[in-house]
């Protein structure tokens, strides 16, 4: 999995942070959101997923590897 | 072999199909939406799309690719006019019917109208569009309801070089949501950004030029919207035998009878988290509970209430509102950090003994975090806002 972010399309929202905190962050200027770990471990995907899913803003974008 | 039926195909009715095939679910699925459009964002209809910063195609929820990859039987332009819950069954304009497994309602809200022609209204991009278009440099539009959707389109207007009039018939705007104190600081936004915002105005009648206020007075306007709330997309499931008094009535799992579940702004349910019904027309929550009522739906053994911390924001002019929580109702509002007159601030909402809420305006988003913690833990107000405040001093 690579997780990708339309950055311009983040609201900071910072549901993806509550969803996998290892995998994102967010700005501490504008809350916009960081990929911490673009490529996450296995034991991470359903968070990211989740992430994906709850993102408000549909930002987040999961290819497959 | 019946499918699963999703009747609208917004944020919830697609995040319910996307869940239902990330569990595993490999039958058939029907998802039904009443618009032209592959599913969508609305968010930024009044913003982005309004202020005509992004083209249209930039809201598409899912590519096209990965829509087809969901297999599922996509039914756009097509209303659904009632439900048969004994026979299982959805019917569709034009007399045709889909029976249904199971079935999910995400058909959202409609904008509540007021009498007269020709104003607009802002739910979908067509209206947006629509809108977009009249809004230039010296047209003057009247807002009427100084809610967040008004209130963001009064700000991208203004943006646009329009003159623009904000009605609202509260005293203070917003302040059945978000608190007196917090809703004169966005009230004074708009002033400070040109608009002539009116507060305590009643509203008789639209069209001939503008608003025709209650007491005769006439405020003029080339293009005129309203943004006065919504009503729940529930017409169509009248006499079906479910509840549909403000919604679809649901349990605290998100079902409104057996095999039904509602999702998003159309679903009134039971959050055990406040320990009230509540229904929430924030995007957020259409994703989440379109998740949670597919997860329900197809594990019945297994079923987990629908328990969120509600989170919206809004953007106007520089300002980023965002909020965490059930604020609704509160009895009391707090600053736990920052100063109100800066428009830099974190509010915090107690209803009971407990923090139910927080709302921050310019702050950076890990100090709000904490707060959408101590909501979801159900921390107790004294000992919460007690400690921000040794903390900040």
């Amino acid at each position: 999995m690579r997780v990708v972010l339309d950055e311009p399309k983040c609201v900071a929202s910072g549901q993806c942070v509550v969803a996998a905190p290892e995998v994102f962050d967010q700005r501490d200027e504008d809350g916009v959101a960081v990929v911490l770990d673009e490529t996450p471990e296995a034991s991470l995907h359903a968070g990211v997923r989740e992430a994906a899913a709850i993102c408000p803003a549909a930002a987040i974008l999961l290819e497959q590897q | 072999m019946r499918p699963i039926v999703v009747v609208g195909a917004s944020a919830a009715g697609l995040a319910a199909v996307e869940t239902l095939r990330r569990e595993g679910y490999d039958k058939a699925i029907t998802l039904i939406g009443e618009e032209r459009h592959i599913p969508y964002d609305r968010p930024p209809l009044s913003k982005q799309i309004l202020a005509g910063e992004w083209e249209p195609e930039r809201l598409t929820l899912r590519d096209p690719a990965h829509l087809g990859s969901l297999d599922v039987d996509l039914r756009l332009g097509v209303t659904a006019t009632g439900v048969d819950l004994a026979g299982r069954r959805v019917h569709l304009a034009g007399g045709a019917t889909v029976p249904y497994d199971g079935l999910i309602v995400a058909t959202g809200v409609r904008p509540r109208r007021l009498p007269g022609q020709g104003a607009h209204v802002l739910r979908t991009l067509d209206d947006a569009l629509a809108l977009r278009d009249r809004l230039g440099p010296g047209r003057r539009l009247a807002v009427v309801g100084a809610g967040f959707l008004g209130a963001e389109a009064a700000a991208v207007a203004r943006g646009l070089g329009a003159e623009v009039t904000l009605l609202e018939p509260a005293p203070v705007p917003l302040a059945h949501a978000v608190g007196e104190d917090v809703g004169r600081v966005l009230s004074q936004a708009h002033r400070d950004h040109g608009v002539d915002l009116r507060t305590g105005v009643a509203v008789a009648a639209l069209g001939d030029g503008g608003v025709r206020l209650a007491d005769g007075e006439l405020v003029e306007a080339d293009e005129v919207l309203v943004a006065v709330g919504c009503v729940p997309n529930t017409d169509w499931l009248e006499g079906s035998g479910l509840n549909v008094l403000d919604g679809v009535l649901c349990d605290e799992f998100s079902a409104a009878a057996p095999n039904v579940y509602a999702a998003g702004d159309v679903a009134r349910w039971h959050n055990p988290l406040f320990g009230v019904p509540m229904r929430i027309e924030h995007r957020t929550n259409a994703a989440e509970q379109g998740m949670a009522a597919a997860r329900n739906l197809l594990h019945p053994e297994a079923r987990k209430p629908f328990a969120p911390v509600p989170y919206f924001w809004s953007d106007q002019y520089d300002l980023r509102i965002q909020a965490y929580g059930y604020l609704r109702g509160h009895d009391e509002v707090a600053v736990v950090d920052g100063d109100l007159g800066e428009r830099r601030f974190l509010v915090a909402y107690r209803t009971g003994d407990r923090v139910v809420g927080a709302l921050a305006v310019g702050m950076p988003p890990k100090a709000l975090r904490p707060w959408r913690q101590a909501v979801a833990a159900g921390a107790r107000w004294d000992e919460t806002v007690v400690s921000a405040h040794r903390a900040a001093t």
